[in-house]
């Protein structure tokens, strides 16, 4: 056991990083009002958070991350573009499954994270490096991803809006999007939505299903998707190599698939970028499926660092949530890329050493 | 001493008489109807327990009983990690029930789980938040819907009188156990096609700390024996 003490030492190492990259230090609150994080994550935070209540302020949440109360506290007030640096704990919930883990993961741990809230061309690249050079001599993995090139993959589907909403809807849960596409894919069918002698009952109005029914009907004739689209698909959600390497299968990939053109030519720019920075982008792993699997919460460029240990979570995590700051920004957002370090996870890197 | 708790009142302890009955054991209650303590006969450092079959999962985790009839069900959601702590020695056959995900049966366009996760990305579009579903299952529903990747609803506590919260309009749909199906057509709500989420049925269980000579005879007199790695 490493004690606490040393793993603060550690992240404010990291943090004065943050500090000499010209971050400003923030210190949101650990109470949390739970509603904006409910909304924004859904039963997946509700399951991981610690929930509680308080006789005034309703219900509130042991702070899960920091990134919804730094951008808070930057809508409230923040000149732009911004960089803003933070340590603190985080509470989650381990729920387990049948078994009770041998080793269970810590409940509350330290992040230490930095967020740039900027309009500028560059700031991936600033970000990524920034995370790359604090984490040099650990011996980590980067891999890296961009959800943007996947939601123009799909954007770029010979598909009617409706049938794309919904596919763009699921992209972060891969088994429902694939049911869609396999959906989408199959020949026209047409369901039997019999008339029944039941009364209403409930909040959903009739007129709801009446435009439900309706966008089925029309879904319903709609002919098949060529099956050469979902095969481009999967070979574009296979892509994973080192980048330079990554980069030539998204090249040829875009002569198929001409939406996702300008995506690519963004990754090529940000790569180039990092390497102007110092960092080969021969060590760097570009997964395109990377960041599927998260929260909807990253839509553009995506990163972690990771351990050789395969039962760890990643040292450090992060990537750009532009339709997050739409969201809480409510009309004024601005692009935001960010990510965090687990100190605790970097003091056993240190201690094993 | 083998403590074997047994739900205390109802069909459900009478069932469970009976299965031990059959086997040889005879399990009745000392005294008077309204007492709480029993009795047992047929079987040698054996002594009855009757609970709550609520709270049969938490005894049996904490160590005070060391077997238990309680159903999959309340196991499963009250004990995270629970197969750590217990092992299902016998299904019983009696007790069945399904958790299951049930709408109102006006809804003529939502048959499986993928009507419902299409209906709830639209229903929060109109409604500005997630679709509620009412259940005290929180756990099991909330993996369930997790592992088939439905999101845009929210879980609403409802530790009663489930089948009502649609009516009410404090849910939009809900999770509950069933065994006829008979209270959720009462209340004009149909059963989501396709598996349900648990198969719920009165189980013995046993705490594996507790698997000892004493009890490997025991369990071996019933005609169970201790498989599951016990």
């Amino acid at each position: 056991m490493i004690p606490k003490r040393d793993k603060q030492r550690i992240g404010q190492r990291l943090l004065d990083g943050f500090r000499e990259a010209g971050a400003v230090e923030v210190a949101p609150d650990l109470l949390l009002p739970a509603e904006t994080l409910l909304d924004l994550y859904g039963e997946d935070i509700r399951a991981r958070a610690y929930v509680t209540t308080d006789p005034i302020r309703g219900e509130v949440m042991l702070r899960p991350d920091f990134t919804v109360p730094v951008v808070q506290m930057h809508m409230s007030g923040g000149a732009e573009p911004a960089r803003y640096c933070y340590l603190g704990e985080v509470f989650r919930k381990q729920d387990m499954g049948d078994t009770r883990p041998e080793n269970p993961r810590d409940n509350e741990y330290l992040q230490c994270g930095f967020e740039l809230f900027s309009r500028e061309a560059g700031a991936d690249a600033e970000t990524f490096a920034l995370f790359y050079h604090q984490l040099a001599g650990y011996d980590l993995t980067a891999e890296t991803g961009d959800m943007g090139l996947l939601l123009d993959a799909v954007r770029g589907l010979p598909l009617p809006a409706a049938r794309c909403d919904a596919l763009l809807h699921h992209i972060w849960r891969p088994g429902r999007f694939q049911r869609l596409l396999d959906r989408f894919s199959a020949p026209p069918r047409s369901r039997d939505f019999a008339a029944g002698a039941v009364p209403w009952a409930g909040l959903r109005g009739e007129d709801e299903m009446a435009a439900r029914i309706a966008r089925l009907q029309s879904d319903g004739a709609e002919p098949a998707l060529p099956a050469i689209w979902s095969d481009r698909l999967s070979r574009l959600f296979a892509v994973r190599d080192i980048a330079p390497l990554a980069l030539e299968r998204l090249t040829e990939l875009a002569t198929e698939v001409p939406a996702i053109s300008e995506a690519v030519s963004r990754i090529a720019d940000r790569f180039a970028h990092i390497a102007r920075l110092g960092i080969d982008p021969a060590t760097i792993i570009f997964d395109a499926s990377h960041g599927r699997h998260n929260m909807e919460y990253y839509d553009g460029f995506t990163f972690s660092f990771l351990s050789r240990h395969a039962d760890w979570p990643p040292v450090a995590t992060g990537g750009r949530y532009d339709a997050l700051m739409a969201v809480l920004g409510k009309g004024r957002a601005i692009p935001a890329v960010g990510g965090i370090i687990r100190p605790g996870l970097i003091a056993e890197l240190e201690a094993g050493q | 001493m083998i403590r074997l708790g047994v739900p205390s009142k109802g069909r459900l302890m009478e069932q469970t008489f009976d299965w031990f009955a059959a086997r040889g054991v005879r399990l009745s209650r000392a005294g008077s109807d309204r007492e709480y303590a029993g009795r047992v006969e047929g079987a040698d450092g054996v002594s009855l327990v009757l609970l709550s079959a609520g709270e049969i999962p938490r005894e049996l985790a904490a160590g005070r009983i060391e077997l238990g009839v309680t159903g999959t069900d309340l196991v499963r959601e009250k004990l995270p990690g629970w197969a750590s702590d217990l092992a299902e020695v016998a299904p019983m056959g009696f007790g069945h029930a399904d958790l299951i995900l049930a709408v109102p049966e006006c809804w003529r366009d939502c048959e499986g789980l993928d009507d419902l996760a299409s209906i709830a990305r639209d229903f929060r579009a109109v409604h500005g938040f997630r679709l509620r579903i009412a259940t005290k299952y929180h756990r099991l529903v909330r993996a369930w819907l997790a592992q088939h990747e439905v999101a845009d609803y929210q879980l609403v506590d409802s530790q009663g009188a489930t089948e009502g919260t649609v009516a009410n309009q404090t849910a939009e749909a809900i999770a509950d156990i069933t065994s006829s199906g008979a209270t959720l057509q009462a209340n004009n709500l149909k059963i989501l096609a396709g598996e349900p989420i648990l198969r719920s049925q009165a189980t013995l269980f046993a705490n594996r700390a507790a698997m000892d000579g004493g009890m490997r005879k025991f369990l071996a007199q019933l005609g169970v024996a201790a498989t599951d790695g016990i």
